[in-house]
């Protein structure tokens, strides 16, 4: 909402400048987001008027005009613009002018013909985003003075952010009457007098939909002259606030809506059908707004019609029939009250966000349609001309909104706040805001004004108070701190840790969008349905993520493009999976490496230098996992996932439920990504990552034996099959089952491998002898002989 | 006899002339071992009268101790030589870059978050969570937020088919949470949330610190306290904060907070626009509707609740000025936070 300090000084005598008013509104509501002069800054730019136009010699489009500023003397400008014409007044920049844009205006010639300076357009001087011409000014308009001073160019426009509540301070009438409360002065403005009617005539009026339009007032003025120019002042205040000028019957409502809120609709009396109705639409009904859009109504809207049809979309937008044009002598002016729920979202539905429509939905007084049209036929009187008829009203009282009392506790505004404030402050800010109060037993009763829609019950008292008497009156209280005890659950164990346990095996939390390219998502996760969004920002960003994977696929290539050759990212968030039409979401922590096994640096063998592989990674999810305290519960099978290489592709179990995959990127999708390197992911489900707590368990005093075996087995043979058997097999002295080394090659038949188990033998409560050590190897062997084929390397 | 005395000089002279052990061990056996020249003069001894001999045995036996002493000493000397000699060789450069994996870290905004989680747990608050993709009650409805209500224009709101959507703020978890737990509580909820909006200042995913407190007696003034409290425990500084008044459907009254500047102090600078404050949160006294259709009675208890942007509060703890770094997963970006806690 903009606001014209000297109009709104108009309205209420206050005693604050500019900057002080904007932040007194602030930190009463009313944020002041920018505090601005009417124009920007220029200088040296006069009142001037053109005496004489000639075509210039060498070029078609200019013409030379002598040009005066109240001397004798005249000053030659060349003027490109098409309304430049002897007897226009408009705004000259002399030579030495500053414009706004850093151009100085100079002496020059212009294909050979001398101009003294410019004639200035509303554009060039910042006083608007566009314009046909040059500034035309008023005939009265003082040649030489001063166009800033003129035009009062240096007034200060507070621009303040009205929150959706207070529709009622949509205006300078309403922000009056908030500057009038904060200051404890009244609210004048200027005299409304009523409407002498000239002659009889009235349009009739049926409300149709009362409870949607409980009163809708007119006025016929007949014999306008609507080519008239509106007045200079008008069309700077209509500017200032940031409404163009267009003709003085539109003119002439937007300031009355601007000024007291009130929206007003003028219609082309000649081209209106008889009476009026205002009616909910028919379904399918169809015509014409103002701005020459076609629309289909739909029947929760409001209509206002004419006995040949709909003329204006209720509280949004005039229809294009009824419209008045610069011809148009007579005119109805209409002012209603459209209750919000009639208007609410029927705006925004058709993309149509109105001035009329912002205020209707948020709340106009709905006893200010005769003053507003009692303000609007003065002004346009004295612009244009014309006889007004007598204002008629139609109304539907029981239908119009009632302010019931509120009361408000003075115990209940204690404890709210959490202070005590003096009784009378409550009343005078209360009074000061036009409430009607009376106090009594501790408790006061207020009725809110009837443009106050937003006060209904006691906590909006008590906001109001607070607010009025200022927040920075209510101290800093420390709340009284419980002794509550919250159970540590050992089974979820604290965030920070299992993020910090990836970060320190070299992987860098992203952060990734939740929603993803669905082309890239149906490339890891072809058969799995994903969540499209309605709405999405971008095509590419339109589908929620499965897995964290391709969010963090895309993050690793851009970092690939960045040239970075070893990326390590892990991400903890929500996937999105969709199954028989719900959705759950699900923690998980999914992450990708790729390139170098380790940083590049001195002193690393060949094996470690090579490329990150599956078993890096994971090394890394068996850490995540050992941190759960029962790595023994998971399982790594091998499975094939699309995403994934079909020979390196595993799902994690955890006590034979699936809660995560590891893998290799399919090398196909390494290819079409793009990716330099194969990235190995894995993602586990948090649910899987479930911590117990940890148990003791025993250590033997006694000492442990080792024995070492190299098996020859089938290549399908798994390790975990092998030391299943050996496990099974070995009895429970066996502590631990190293495998150091996989061996295929040279001295193996085709299709084995050796695989190098550590054996570590202890015994709790004595020291084991070769023969206790012997006879478990002896049926460790026989039964991986037995059951596996195995064959035992010397 | 008489050249005893020259031998054991040469002797020891032959000692102190030794360069390494196995030399030293030469000359141990030349003088002293089975043949050596002292070991045959005690064998001479044999030769001489019985009244001579102990006086001449006791001579070269002190010239043999002497020899001894002086082996002993020089092989100390040249064994610690030797350790020197294989400690130089050994010494590293230890400005050499070590070996392994090198850590990775946190993102700003997790560390920003467990930051806030720590120091509000430390206040008694517990953390809650809710779903990302919503229901309309509980974002809008339960909110004091009804179709058509023009704050719902403001959320910018991603959809689904179906009628739920991205959760617009993280407010749906105080329904959620009171539904769940009833009152007393007090809670934060830090989360994602969504907004159909992308630019320079606005990403269309982003995350909100959402706080709940309701009690019996739960003021204004206990929320002043609160969120000046957590500010000043953020930021570690003694930062000023005002409240205005402002709109949210869910409080009543609502307030903004604005944060003295933590980059100038208040004097006004890039950061603050020049006008010395922060917007940091918007936070109110929950609605008495809110608490009804959280099933909470609201005549007998009050509550402040509030919100807060996370990356914001990020962004003016780490000094980031584009808000768009922090998804673009730029390892160069993200590896400027690698310190264990926030």
């Amino acid at each position: 909402m903009r606001i014209p300090y000297g109009w709104l000084k108009e309205w209420v005598d206050f005693p604050w400048a500019p900057k002080e008013l904007g932040a007194r509104l602030t930190m009463a509501g009313f944020e002041l987001e920018a505090l601005e002069s009417a124009a920007p800054a220029f200088s040296g730019v006069v009142v001037a008027q053109i005496v004489s136009c000639e075509r210039h010699p060498q070029a078609d489009k200019l013409q030379v005009c002598q040009v005066s500023v109240g001397g004798k003397e005249t000053v030659q400008i060349v003027c490109g613009a098409p309304n430049a014409r002897a007897g226009l007044k408009s705004a000259l920049a002399v030579v030495g002018a500053q414009l706004p844009g850093d151009l100085r205006i100079k002496a020059a010639k212009l294909r050979g013909v001398e101009s003294q300076g410019m004639l200035c357009s509303a554009k060039e001087l910042g006083l608007s985003d566009s314009s046909s011409g040059i500034l035309e000014l008023p005939p009265d308009a003082p040649l030489g003075e001063p166009l800033r001073d003129y035009l009062g160019l240096d007034e200060p426009v507070l621009e303040l952010n009205v929150t959706p509540n207070r529709g009622d301070a949509m205006s300078i009438l309403g922000i009056a009457r908030e500057a009038a409360a904060l200051a404890g002065v009244p609210v004048t403005g200027p005299a409304i007098e009523p409407v002498s009617a000239t002659h009889g005539d009235r349009l009739s009026v049926k409300l149709e939909a009362p409870a949607a339009c409980p009163r809708f007032a007119g006025c016929i003025v007949r014999g306008i002259d609507n080519a008239a120019p509106t007045p200079v002042w008008m069309r700077e205040r209509l500017r200032r606030a940031g409404v163009r000028s267009i003709s003085p019957a539109v003119d002439v409502t937007n300031y009355v809506m601007l000024e007291l809120g009130q929206p007003l609709h003028a219609y082309d009396l000649a081209k209106l059908t008889g009476g009026i109705t205002v009616r909910q639409a028919r379904a399918g009904e169809v015509f014409t707004l103002l701005d020459g859009r076609e629309i289909k109504a739909d029947p929760d809207m409001l209509l206002i019609a004419d006995e040949a049809g709909p003329v204006g979309l209720a509280g949004i937008m005039g229809g294009e029939r009824s419209a008045t044009a610069a011809q148009t002598s007579d005119i109805y002016l209409e002012a209603a009250f459209f209750a919000p729920a009639a208007v609410l979202g029927r705006g925004h539905r058709m993309g149509l966000v109105t001035d009329a429509g912002q205020r209707f939905e948020r709340g106009v007084d709905p006893t200010g349609q005769v003053r507003a049209l009692e303000r609007a036929v003065a002004l346009l009187k004295s612009i244009a001309g014309g006889a007004a008829g007598p204002v008629t009203v139609a109304e539907s009282p029981q239908h119009l909104p009632v302010r019931a009392p509120v009361t408000l506790r003075a115990s209940q505004l204690k404890r709210l706040l959490g202070t005590e404030l003096p009784r009378v402050k409550v009343t005078q800010a209360l009074n000061g805001l036009g409430l009607k109060v009376s106090e009594e037993g501790g408790q006061w009763r207020a009725s809110p004004p009837a443009h106050r829609f937003d006060i209904a019950i006691e906590a909006d008292l008590i906001e109001e108070v607070a607010r009025i008497v200022g927040f920075g009156e209510i101290p800093e209280t420390d709340a009284p701190v419980p002794q509550e005890f919250h159970a540590l659950p050992a089974s979820r164990p604290p965030e920070s840790i299992l993020l910090e346990s990836l970060a320190a095996r070299g992987y860098q939390e992203a952060i990734t969008l939740a929603f993803v390219d669905p082309q890239l998502q149906s490339k890891l996760f072809p058969d799995t349905p994903a969540l499209p969004i309605a709405n999405p920002i971008a095509s590419d960003l339109s589908v929620m993520r499965v897995s964290l994977w391709p969010g963090l696929a895309r993050a690793a290539l851009e970092n690939q493009r960045r040239q970075q050759d070893r990326i390590r990212l892990f991400e903890h968030g929500a996937r999105f999976e969709v199954r028989g039409g719900v959705t759950r979401e699900i923690d998980s922590i999914a992450g990708i490496a790729l390139g170098r096994r380790l940083p590049e640096q001195w002193g690393l063998d060949k094996a470690e230098s090579r490329a990150v592989d599956f078993y890096d990674v994971k090394a890394d999810v068996v850490a995540l996992l050992t941190g759960t305290g029962a790595a023994h519960e998971f399982e790594f099978r091998a499975e094939r996932h699309p995403a994934l290489h079909p020979g390196r592709s595993s799902r994690v179990l955890r006590g034979g439920k699936p809660v995560g995959w590891l893998g290799e990127l399919h090398p196909q999708l390494t290819a079409s990504i793009d990716f330099t390197y194969p990235p190995v992911l894995f993602e586990i489900d948090a649910e899987g990552l479930a911590a117990q707590r940890p148990t003791y368990v025993e250590i033997s005093r006694f000492p442990q034996v080792r024995r070492d075996l190299a098996v020859v087995v089938d290549e399908s043979v798994t390790l975990s099959s092998l030391t299943e058997r050996v496990t099974l097999s070995a009895s429970s002295l066996l502590r631990e089952l190293r495998v150091f080394d996989v061996y295929r090659g040279p001295g193996l038949e085709e299709g084995r491998k050796s695989v190098a188990l550590g054996l570590i033998f202890q015994d709790i409560s004595r020291t084991l002898t070769d023969d206790d050590v012997d006879r478990v190897m002896g049926a460790v062997v026989a039964d991986l002989r037995e059951t596996l084929k195995a064959r035992i390397r010397e | 006899m008489s050249d005893l005395a020259a031998l054991t000089a040469q002797a020891l002279t032959e000692v102190a002339a030794c360069q390494e052990l196995a030399a030293l061990e030469d000359v141990r056996v030349r003088w002293l071992g089975k043949k050596g020249v002292l070991t045959e003069q005690l064998k001479g001894l044999g030769a001489l009268s019985a009244s001579e001999r102990p006086a001449a045995g006791a001579r070269i036996n002190q010239a043999k101790e002497s020899l001894q002493a002086a082996l002993e000493a020089r092989r100390g000397a040249l064994a610690q030589e030797q350790v020197e000699r294989e400690l130089a060789s050994g010494t590293l450069d230890v400005t050499l870059p070590g070996r392994g994996e090198e850590p990775g870290g946190l993102h700003p905004v997790t560390k920003a978050r467990l930051r806030i989680e720590a120091i509000f747990r430390g206040a008694g608050f517990e953390v809650a969570a809710g779903p990302e993709v919503e229901d309309d009650f509980h974002n809008f409805e339960a909110l004091n937020i009804p179709a058509n209500h023009p704050a719902r224009a403001m959320h910018d709101t991603f959809y689904f088919a179906d009628g739920r959507l991205l959760r617009t703020h993280t407010s749906p978890v105080q329904i959620r949470a009171l539904k769940a737990h009833g009152a007393p509580i007090a809670i934060i909820a830090p989360g994602r949330v969504y907004r159909n909006d992308s630019d320079m200042t606005h990403s269309p995913m982003f995350h909100q610190l959402e706080g709940l407190v309701v009690g019996e007696n739960v003021s204004f003034a206990n929320m002043k306290a609160a969120l000046h409290g957590f500010l000043k425990a953020f930021f570690e500084k003694d930062v000023g904060i005002r409240l205005r008044p402002s709109y949210f459907p869910f409080t009543e009254p609502s307030a903004e907070v604005d944060m003295s500047c933590v980059f100038c102090e208040g004097r006004g600078c890039r950061t603050c626009k020049h006008t010395g404050w922060l917007e940091i949160s918007g936070c109110g006294m929950v609605h008495p509707n809110v608490l009804r259709a959280s099933g909470v009675d609201a005549e007998r208890f009050t509550g402040y609740a509030f919100g807060a942007g996370i990356d914001r509060l990020a962004m003016l703890r780490y000094g980031v000025n584009d808000l768009r770094l922090f998804f673009e997963s730029d390892l160069r970006f993200l590896r400027q936070f690698r310190t264990l806690g926030a």
